[in-house]
């Protein structure tokens, strides 16, 4: 009997559709779904199987059929009480102590700061190092993310650790984590922030300490032209407003931008050099093309090294 | 009395004519009907918004809706046109005013101009509502979450809120008038524990009307200030806190959800019994488990919050409250199917939804209690497993209880019967339907996708097919039921006054009642479901 | 069926209740109930007050002290009085003294006025001051250390805004029960309206009894 149970639950942790478990916590998290699912079936089969067999045996058969007069019954009423509600206190016990896990911060985690925005994740490390979409960790290492936003409430969730926390303008929010394998997972934003909350997508990427350590010290661009540069910031900032062809998404699409007349909401004109170009990045009030919001995109000041906003510039230019 | 009909034709339909005689009429009856047809109007327009989203969601990428902004729009009317206008007084205000008179032997509710005033609130509110989209329409979603609904959201949003705001009061006035009723107007012998137990699912509902909507009434007031005027209560760039909106907002919210459930559960008490022939097994748990949930509804706002950013210990505290409405939960369904026991049952069309509803329900209630349990919930909270979840209890709970009660006392209400081929044939539909197009989504959310996507990634893509095919059918059931019930008010067949054989008040009087519910004043010498 | 022909001398209950006394109790029942909405839509307030006075002390006592006290302990004595001539109306209608009741209401009315004329002033003068709320508040002839003050203000407006809308309404019903109490419509028998509007106002005074000290003194 104990081993068909025991089959039953690893039966439904093989089939419970979860993404595979990239932390212990994760794990554990997935060991309560088990006995969760397992028990949801059995009340389930309980409930709606006694409903249909009823159903099926009680069904009218004459005209004039007498039923039972059964008003109650204390001791039946009692146990279905009490034995969910034993039930409901285990799972809840259950329930705690995971997240109990989930909410005790090692001392020695590895700290990283996520700004979250509208909407993209800025990732910014102790050493000083900023990227944005791909976060990058090292495995078997405790991190944790201290997380706030600039704007709405966002929230940071990677489906395969179990783990999400609402990102608040206006104070910090936490999550740690300790990968247990390498690889790739997937990051979402799962509070509603607008327009383009499900393209708020982000990247983990989780690689050993000593590649982590290189790739900290590393210079992202080593041996890249600075249209290559470019390149990589445009996929990386840009593309959620931004398309290289010529059309328009939330913003212009680049193609033939380089040295086009550009027409101002308020009433005056330029041509687009690498001057409009750098300033349309890091002060995009002050010139706002007729037919876009004032506020349609938000600034980069401070946000970009300056051979990544060459390499914009540079990359634009490439676009016809 | 008008003279020209004679006595046994008279009743509350022909008792005036005209659609200003509707428009101002005090009896509850006719009021019941007019929510009826608002309710249906609603729901359609509802219905729309929600076929709309799932054809977007058939395929990932742009879609029929086109971009994320036009998505997110449909989004917000489809919640918050369900929650306002459909769900909260749905059953309430529709079959509850038309009934809970009937019921408990009374002429018409304590106050009938309050009665109808609440009528034309729900009226302006939602006429306030869609003025929102001359305005660039609302995309906050039904919850108006802060600092997106100030700022960033499109400029509709204050309208959809002063529209939530005043149809809030319908929802209190409804509340009041169903306490004061069932506090003073019941019919000689009539006492407490004598009430059909819809009457007791109505009367918990009421308390929550009460007590809950003037905070929301607050929230939304505040909400609308802080837009106008800044006032920076929730705003954090101005020192308020966006996370403090979510408190207020759902300790609202979370007894809201059983005023739609717990009226949905008294509907399908009078099903089982009536359609069962039997008595009700455990009445007073029943009832008092109803006036539990009521009571407990108003600890568990913090379950909607476990990640915002609130403590741990409120999460842990939460989480062991909502564990406890599982269990008057569980109490009430395990009662209706020990009802069934020994019964004689039928498949009528009313039955087939009360079945239906069981079903569902208890589905959603399992999936509750994954939602309760905190590590769970980390995961699950708001993926598609939470929208899976609410719409098990919401539709699978509350329209299957609207479907069944409208089939239920479709003869009371017009004298006439509904073709039962096409009622059952709506519920196949529905039923189906709404398996195919939920079900799904509980996976996707264990799988992680998460909630008011436009867009997904490829993983889920076939998910979703399955859950858009669904919806279509979903759609195909609610306008067969809509033409059956069409069909039925205009020619079906005569109705007898007791087509069911059931025990309680209402099938008592003529099939449609006259203006003044009886002819006599009834006397109740027994509870409502003496079936020996 | 209609309830809307009153005579002077008996009052016919509406067709669904037995008696009068019927009628009576139904409406006293959900006259609290409306109150209890009262007081949760205040309380919701009071709860956001306690909240971001216990965040910002130093706000709420900045902006207490631009606020006069003695206007707001005139208005305590003003709504006080009027409680109590309010009550006496009630009794004045119960023991069928419809003229003496009609003053009675009638100094209710002038007290509800006079906390609406005196509200004015203060409104008047925080607004020459520029302390508005939210977004309006630019302040020409002080400076706060809080980068927040207005805060203070948008629950000043907000609190004292929304009481003082109930006054308004209250001095309506008021109105309306004094014009029906001199045409003689009330008697021991029938007191229902001016009884409830006594309680609606009795409670718009209990909410001004604790928005005083809290606006104006605790600070």
């Amino acid at each position: 009997m104990l081993a068909l149970f025991y089959a039953f639950i690893s039966q439904a942790h093989g089939r419970s559709f979860m993404p595979i478990a990239g932390t212990k916590v994760a794990q554990k998290v997935d060991s309560l779904y088990s006995f969760l699912l397992v028990i949801s079936v059995i009340s389930c089969v309980l409930v709606i199987g006694g409903l249909i067999y009823f159903a099926l045996k009680y069904r009218r058969k004459t005209a004039d059929d007498k039923t039972a007069y059964i008003s109650h019954n204390n001791t039946l009423e009692f146990l279905w009480s009490f034995i969910p509600f034993v039930l409901f206190i285990v799972v809840f016990a259950w329930g705690w102590l995971i997240y109990r896990d989930m909410r005790s911060f090692p001392d020695d985690a590895l700290e990283i700061h996520v700004l979250g925005k509208k909407w993209n994740w800025d990732y910014q490390y102790k050493s000083g190092k900023r990227t944005t979409a791909e976060l990058t960790v090292p495995v078997g290492v405790p991190v944790k993310l201290i997380m706030t936003s600039q704007d709405v409430i966002h929230s940071f969730f990677i489906p395969s650790f179990r783990i999400k926390q609402d990102v608040v303008p206006g104070r910090y929010t936490a999550l740690w984590f300790e990968a247990e394998k390498q690889g790739r997972y997937q990051i979402f934003c799962t509070e509603y922030c607008g327009d383009q909350h499900s393209a708020m997508l982000g990247t983990l990427n989780v690689v050993s300490l000593e590649e982590y350590e290189t790739w900290l010290g590393d210079n992202p661009y080593k041996g890249l032209s600075l249209a290559e540069v470019g390149q990589k910031v445009f996929s990386q900032k840009c593309t959620v407003c931004h398309n290289v062809n010529d059309q328009r998404k939330v913003g212009p699409g680049f193609a033939g931008l380089y040295q086009k007349q550009r027409q101002f909401a308020d009433g005056s004109q330029a041509v687009a050099d690498e001057n409009y170009i750098r300033d349309s990045i890091l002060m995009p009030q002050k010139q706002v093309v007729e037919g876009y919001p004032p506020n349609g995109m938000i600034s980069f000041q401070g946000q970009l090294a300056e051979n990544e906003l060459l390499g914009l510039i540079e990359y634009i230019k490439t676009l016809k | 009395m008008a003279v020209t009909t004679p006595e046994s034709e008279h009743n509350y339909l022909n008792h005036e004519k005209g659609l200003w005689s509707w428009l101002t009429t005090l009896d509850h009856k006719r009021i019941g009907i007019m929510y009826m047809v608002s309710v249906m109007f609603f729901f359609l327009l509802g219905g729309i918004f929600a076929l709309l989203i799932r054809t977007e969601l058939a395929a990932p990428g742009p879609g029929i809706l086109g971009d994320g902004q036009t998505y997110n729009q449909a989004m917000t009317f489809h919640g918050a046109i369900m929650v306002f206008m459909v769900i909260i007084p749905g059953i309430p205000a529709f079959l509850g005013n038309f009934v809970l008179p009937l019921h408990l032997g009374a002429k018409d509710v304590a106050f009938p101009r309050l009665n109808l005033l609440s009528w034309y609130c729900l009226m302006v509110g939602a006429l306030i509502t869609f003025t929102s989209l001359i305005y660039n329409g609302s995309d906050t979603g039904w919850t108006f979450y802060t600092p997106y609904s100030i700022e960033h959201a499109s400029s509709g949003t204050v309208w959809v809120v002063l529209g939530a705001f005043v149809m809030g009061f319908s929802s209190i006035l409804t509340g009041l008038n169903f306490i004061v009723t069932t506090h003073t107007l019941r019919a000689p012998g009539m006492s407490f524990f004598r009430m059909p137990l819809f009457v007791w699912g109505l009367y918990s509902t009421a308390i929550i009307q009460v007590l809950a909507t003037p905070v929301l009434a607050i929230t939304l007031l505040l909400l609308a200030a802080e837009r106008l005027l800044g006032i920076g209560f929730f705003d954090p760039a101005l020192g308020g806190d966006p996370v403090l909106f979510q408190h207020f907002f759902w300790f609202y919210s979370h007894p809201a959800v059983y005023i739609m459930i717990l009226p949905a559960m008294g509907v399908i008490s009078e099903l089982i019994t009536a359609f069962s022939r039997k008595t009700i097994f455990g009445y007073r748990a029943i009832a008092f488990s109803s006036l539990g949930i009521a009571a407990v509804s108003f600890f568990v706002w913090g379950h909607h919050m476990y990640v915002s950013g609130q403590s741990e210990l409120a999460g842990v505290i939460f989480s062991f409250l909502t564990m406890l409405v599982g269990v008057p939960t569980a109490i009430k369904t395990f009662n209706w199917v020990a009802t069934l026991y020994k019964g004689s049952i039928v498949f009528q069309s009313p039955m087939l939804f009360a079945l239906g509803f069981l079903f569902l329900f208890t589905i959603g209630g399992v999936t509750g209690i994954m939602l309760a349990t905190l590590a769970m919930d980390v995961h699950f909270h708001d993926t598609y497993f939470v929208v899976a979840h609410f719409h098990y209890v919401m539709v699978g709970g509350t329209l299957m209880a609207i479907m069944g009660g409208i089939y239920y006392w479709f003869p009371k209400m017009f004298g006439k019967m509904y073709s039962e081929g096409m009622a059952r044939m709506s519920f196949v539909f529905i039923f189906t339907g709404f398996n195919v197009t939920f079900f799904p989504q509980f996976v996707l959310g264990a799988m992680g996708m998460p909630r008011r996507y436009f867009d997904y990634l490829e993983i889920y893509t076939h998910l979703n097919q399955v859950s858009t095919a669904g919806s279509y059918m979903i759609g195909i059931g609610f306008v067969i039921g809509l033409v059956t019930i069409i069909q039925g008010m205009m020619n079906g067949e005569k109705a007898s006054d007791n087509p069911w054989g059931a025990k309680t008040l209402e099938w008592q009087t003529a099939s449609p009642p006259p203006h003044e519910n009886f002819n006599y004043e009834p006397q109740v010498t027994a509870g409502p479901y003496e079936y020996r | 069926m209609s309830t809307g022909s009153v005579s002077s001398t008996e009052h016919h209950h509406a067709h669904h209740f037995n008696s009068a006394e019927h009628e009576f109790d139904a409406s006293m029942l959900g006259i609290w109930l409306f109150l209890c909405t009262e007081i949760l839509m205040f309380g919701g307030l009071f709860v956001a007050f306690f909240i971001y006075h216990a965040k910002y002390p130093e706000v709420f006592a900045a902006g207490a002290a631009t606020l006069d006290w003695k206007l707001g302990a005139l208005n305590t004595i003003i709504l006080l009085i009027s409680s109590y001539t309010m009550a006496m109306g009630i009794h004045s209608c119960q023991t069928n003294k419809g003229k003496k009741a009609f003053n009675y209401l009638a100094v209710t009315f002038v007290c509800g006025l006079g906390f609406m004329v005196i509200k004015a002033i203060e409104y008047s003068g925080k607004i020459g001051h520029g302390f508005l709320p939210g977004k309006f508040f630019h302040p020409h002839d002080a400076t706060f250390e809080a980068a927040n003050q207005a805060l203070y203000y948008s629950f000043y407006f907000m609190m004292t805004g929304l009481h003082g809308l109930h006054v308004i309404i209250g001095m309506g019903l008021i109105a309306w029960v004094a014009i029906r109490a001199k045409r003689g419509d009330f008697s021991s028998k029938f007191y229902t309206p001016v009884e409830g509007v006594g309680l609606f106002w009795h409670l718009v005074d209990l909410v001004w009894i604790y928005l005083f000290p809290l606006l104006y003194l605790v600070g």
